[in-house]
């Protein structure tokens, strides 16, 4: 089915979508957010889209261990891989954000905070990866690891940054703990969530063939 | 277990405990309760970093054979963690009673703290005992280790930083009964993930 065309136009059609209607369509006024409040689009699905790919990669990481087939590892480095990416636009993205409602791009949030613990356990993995030359043991030990960070995550993004006062919408003292306004779901879950979650399949999927195709010419 | 009869590592991390604590002394006196605390974890963190790490990075290939043909991965790990939880309660204790007599007593609940700080060791050992596993198995371990471990370990020192504020004031906070539930339940997790992923690690 992947190799398929169909689903990359789908794609660029959602994302089009997406950014047409999220610069362009009418949003609700809510105090605070204003305008700002379009960001919904491209961070938290951004951020959707992350949790997205890190799941796929960790299934294909217990898939290796129970298998030993050397693909799998592949698939896994290099969803984490875009997982990663998708979490430095969904960390970029928020501070641009925070810029125009906190009035800084970095004021120590525990939702920043937490966000960059994540991505720094996730940067690990790729560092422990290419500490190891033999590929059995790397792709062994990397998939262990892979789906110790995947546990880890939950604690630091959606736990502990939840216990402590946060300025971030859907914590206190902000105005969006509201139901979702109807004009930002007919955007949010068919167009946002979808596009940038196929896009990461997407790049993903070329990466995957990038690298088999290099490993077939030097075994 | 072998670790019984290597006791200089224990007297060395003992000694590394009294002699930081006695820098620590000399240089601050008798510091406030937030910066009290927040060295406390500090140096909790380092010691379990020197004591536990060692656990798996000091074994040779022939011994960790030996204790392959012994013993099952799952009850290799389990005695690993257990040893190195227990190391970590009685070296936690040791360093509460060495904090309160050379950094004066900022606290206003002692017993609930001493609770606090072997709760947090029990936890911290638990993470480097698994990170030291898996370290163990590349090259440059220990720099391996500092990678991985200081991440993983933030989210734990946060929440014993300020569940353990509770012991410095009067006034009960809320939440704290959530935040304690929090750290048990990460301490499960991360046993679950050490005895069902470790196997995976131990065939070599």
């Amino acid at each position: 089915m992947l190799r398929q065309k169909w689903w990359k136009i789908v794609c660029v059609i959602l994302l089009l979508y997406t950014v047409v209607a999220g610069f362009l369509g009418s949003v609700p006024a809510e105090p605070i957010l204003n305008e700002t409040i379009r960001n919904l689009y491209f961070h938290v699905a951004m951020w959707m889209a992350m949790m997205i790919t890190l799941t796929v990669s960790v299934i294909y990481s217990v898939k290796y261990l129970r298998t030993n087939k050397h693909v799998y590892d592949i698939y896994a480095l290099e969803y984490a891989k875009t997982g990663i990416l998708f979490g430095v636009l969904g960390l970029i993205t928020g501070s641009v954000w925070a810029r125009w409602t906190w009035g800084s791009f970095w004021s120590n949030d525990p939702k920043q905070l937490g966000a960059t613990i994540a991505l720094l356990i996730y940067l690990a993995y790729l560092v422990l990866r290419n500490s190891m030359t033999d590929l059995d043991k790397r792709a062994r030990i990397g998939a262990v690891y892979n789906i110790f960070a995947f546990a880890m995550l939950f604690p630091t993004i959606w736990i502990v940054p939840r216990m402590v006062d946060s300025l971030h919408p859907g914590g206190m003292g902000n105005s969006f703990n509201i139901e979702m306004d109807p004009r930002l779901r007919e955007v949010f879950y068919p167009g946002a969530i979808p596009g940038w979650t196929l896009l990461g399949v997407w790049i993903t999927t070329l990466r995957i063939r990038l690298q088999l195709v290099a490993e077939r010419r030097h075994p | 277990m072998l670790e019984v009869r290597q006791q200089y590592t224990f007297y060395g991390v003992l000694l590394y405990v009294a002699s930081t604590i006695f820098v620590l002394h000399l240089a601050m006196w008798e510091p406030e309760g937030p910066v009290w605390k927040g060295l406390f974890w500090m140096m909790m963190l380092f010691i379990c970093v020197n004591a536990v790490a060692k656990s798996f990075l000091q074994e040779g290939k022939e011994r960790l054979l030996y204790f392959y043909t012994i013993a099952g991965a799952r009850d290799f790990i389990l005695s690993k963690l257990l040893f190195n939880a227990l190391l970590m309660v009685v070296m936690s204790l040791l360093s509460v009673g060495l904090f309160l007599l050379m950094l004066g007593d900022p606290t206003t609940q002692v017993w609930l703290f001493v609770l606090l700080s072997m709760l947090g060791g029990f936890s911290l050992s638990l993470v480097f005992t698994f990170l030291a596993a898996i370290a163990a198995r590349a090259q440059q371990s220990s720099a391996l280790m500092a990678i991985m471990g200081f991440p993983l370990v933030i989210p734990q020192l946060l929440l014993l930083n300020k569940a353990s504020t509770v012991a410095f004031e009067n006034v009960l906070q809320g939440g704290f009964g959530s935040m304690i539930l929090l750290i048990i339940g990460l301490d499960v997790l991360l046993v679950a993930m050490a005895i069902i992923l470790f196997p995976f690690l131990w065939k070599d």
